[in-house]
């Protein structure tokens, strides 16, 4: 182990995947990344082609380009960035192209706001991006690898935008362990897909479908997107035999087993929420607290978040995004999952928007709210604004 | 676990102290983490980053309101923001000034240790570079990090002469900080 910046741990994966092409932009706070990255490529320590682009749309339109080549490509983008990509991000999806991306989760303008929260990837929720979301440095670094892996799977074949919040991991020094090149060359082969440009061979990508078989493209990218459910637990379950280190597949638990409130989370906040739940089980009240964490946001994990959660009574979902004029997005996704089920009381809490910081007593006040819920029967608020300040 | 925060301007080197002590911390066979609060960057704004030292891996990800350790690297900071704010009763404030810890105006029940790193910076640097010498003394009034492991951070973040002349600054000022304990 040594001690690193996220985004220089997310830059030596990157570089162990061996990618073809990187484009990016650089923006804040995901600059460490594709600075790293320039840099290993300019000092002849990775082979590849850093094309400079002017725009984040020019960045994922480049990957799109090269990996329709069956080149494998990296980028990584937050924010504006990513806004600026929505068009872009559906096409790589739509030509199925095993794109992978970081995304140095930041909040969205207006007002300007460099800090974390998650609105830019949730809000690219529909775009037909696999998306993941790491709890560390250390996840974030080696999720980079899965990510390649479920992407270029053949059954899959899928763009993967990987969630590191940004700040909070982006430029966190802490201890990583780095993946040796030979068995991540042993864990991911080369990229060799069946259908790819060549001027040998030549074929069209993304040419017009007409309303007889649009929808069924459509269906294909769902299936194959249901498909990847299985692949990231498998994925995960491999580089744990490999590597020695497993973050749950699609979801993980912590101290859920006789939980009476779960919190579910996404992102570096698991951590915070850690040491909460370890203080309200020590405080000696009894309290049964537990964690789901979401690691994989699209697919959604319906089931086995259904499954996780079927003994709790009640479940409090942070999310650090709103889908404005309803509520948190995961907390949507979360209630739709239980449907069927005779499920527990359900509380959505929007918070650590823009950078606002979650100390270990906001989550201990968000579990006492659900505990309230519990004793009284009923949820007092759908969702609610957490820590809001005077208006 | 062992909270830090540390308060300078920026261009003063906040964020990379923090990385220095998370980095020697580590040498030492502990666990740490450093991260920035970071504004909008300009030279000579008020800037803050944190360190967390642990005997066991560090999950907690908030920012620190109640640190174990204050390190303040421009005295003038004390006049325009508290940089007690919050400061365990048991703790500790290491301040960068030529005065006297009675002298800098904090309430005095707060225990303090001051030193001059910039005058030790310039005597072995050559410029008012500072935060390298004034983690040595944090090492020499606190014993969380050894001076040792603090070098050794100096010299592998920077290369050749500005390494050994850093590790000079840090050892001057570890010494000069044990000197006034004693």
């Amino acid at each position: 182990m040594e001690i690193m910046e996220g985004s220089l741990a997310v830059a030596e994966a990157v570089k162990a995947c061996r990618p073809n092409v990187i484009a990016a932009y650089p923006i804040t706070p995901q600059t460490h990344i594709v600075e790293e990255i320039a840099r290993m490529v300019a000092d002849g320590e990775l082979a590849s082609e850093y094309v400079r682009v002017e725009s984040e749309h020019s960045a994922m339109s480049v990957c799109i380009g090269a990996s329709a080549t069956g080149a494998r490509t990296y980028t990584a983008t937050t924010s504006q960035g990513m806004a600026l990509m929505h068009e872009v991000l559906f096409n790589a999806a739509g030509l199925r192209l095993p794109i992978v991306m970081t995304a140095a989760n930041r909040s969205l303008s207006a007002p300007i706001n460099i800090w974390n929260d998650q609105q830019d990837a949730v809000s690219e929720r529909d775009s037909g991006w696999i998306q993941l979301y790491a709890e560390d440095t250390q996840e974030a670094s080696d999720m980079t690898i899965q990510a390649y892996k479920i992407a270029e799977d053949r059954d899959i074949l899928l763009p993967v935008m990987v969630g590191m919040d940004g700040f909070i991991l982006t430029h966190v020094h802490e201890p990583v362990e780095l993946c040796p090149q030979e068995k991540v060359d042993d864990f991911l082969p080369s990229y060799d897909p069946d259908h790819y440009l060549t001027p040998k061979n030549p074929l069209s990508f993304g040419t017009i479908v007409y309303p007889s078989t649009y929808t069924e493209f459509r269906y294909m990218i769902h299936e194959a997107m249901k498909r990847a459910e299985r692949k990231i637990i498998d994925v995960a379950s491999d580089f744990r035999d490999k590597f020695g280190r497993h973050y749950g597949g699609l979801i993980d638990t912590y101290e859920a087993e006789d939980a009476e409130v779960l919190i579910m989370a996404m992102g570096s906040v698991i951590g915070t929420a850690k040491d909460a739940i370890d203080e309200l089980r020590a405080d000696g009240k009894g309290e049964k607290v537990g964690l789901v964490k979401v690691r994989c946001y699209r697919p959604f994990p319906a089931e086995a978040i259904a499954e996780a959660v079927k003994s709790a009574k009640a479940i409090a979902v942070l999310d650090k995004n709103i889908s404005l004029g309803y509520e948190g997005a995961l907390h949507t996704d979360v209630k739709s999952a239980l449907y069927k089920e005779n499920g527990p009381l359900a509380l959505g809490f929007i918070l650590g928007l823009g950078g606002r910081d979650i100390t270990k007593n906001t989550i201990k006040n968000i579990a006492e709210k659900a505990q309230k819920a519990i004793k009284s029967g009923r949820v007092e608020k759908d969702s609610e604004f957490v820590d809001l300040g005077a208006l | 676990m062992k909270e830090i925060r540390i308060h300078g301007r920026g261009g003063q080197g906040v964020v990379t102290s923090a990385e220095l002590l998370a980095l020697a911390v580590f040498n030492d066979g502990k666990f740490s983490q450093a991260f920035p609060f970071f504004g909008f960057e300009r030279r000579g704004a008020p800037v803050v980053s944190f360190v967390r030292i642990n005997d066991s891996p560090i999950r907690l990800r908030s920012h620190i309101y109640n640190p174990d350790y204050v390190i303040v690297q421009d005295p003038t900071l004390l006049d325009i923001e508290d940089v007690t704010a919050g400061l365990k009763p048991s703790g500790m404030v290491i301040a960068n000034t030529e005065k006297e810890p009675e002298k800098l105006g904090l309430k005095p029940e707060i225990r303090v240790r001051t030193i001059n790193a910039t005058k030790i910076a310039m005597e072995t640097l050559g410029h008012p570079i500072m935060n390298t010498a004034l983690i040595g003394a944090f090492a020499g009034a606190t014993g969380e990090v050894s001076v040792e492991s603090i070098k050794c951070a100096v010299t592998s973040r920077f290369s050749g002469k500005l390494g050994v002349k850093n590790a000079e600054a840090v050892q001057k000022a570890y010494d000069r900080m044990r000197g006034q304990i004693k």
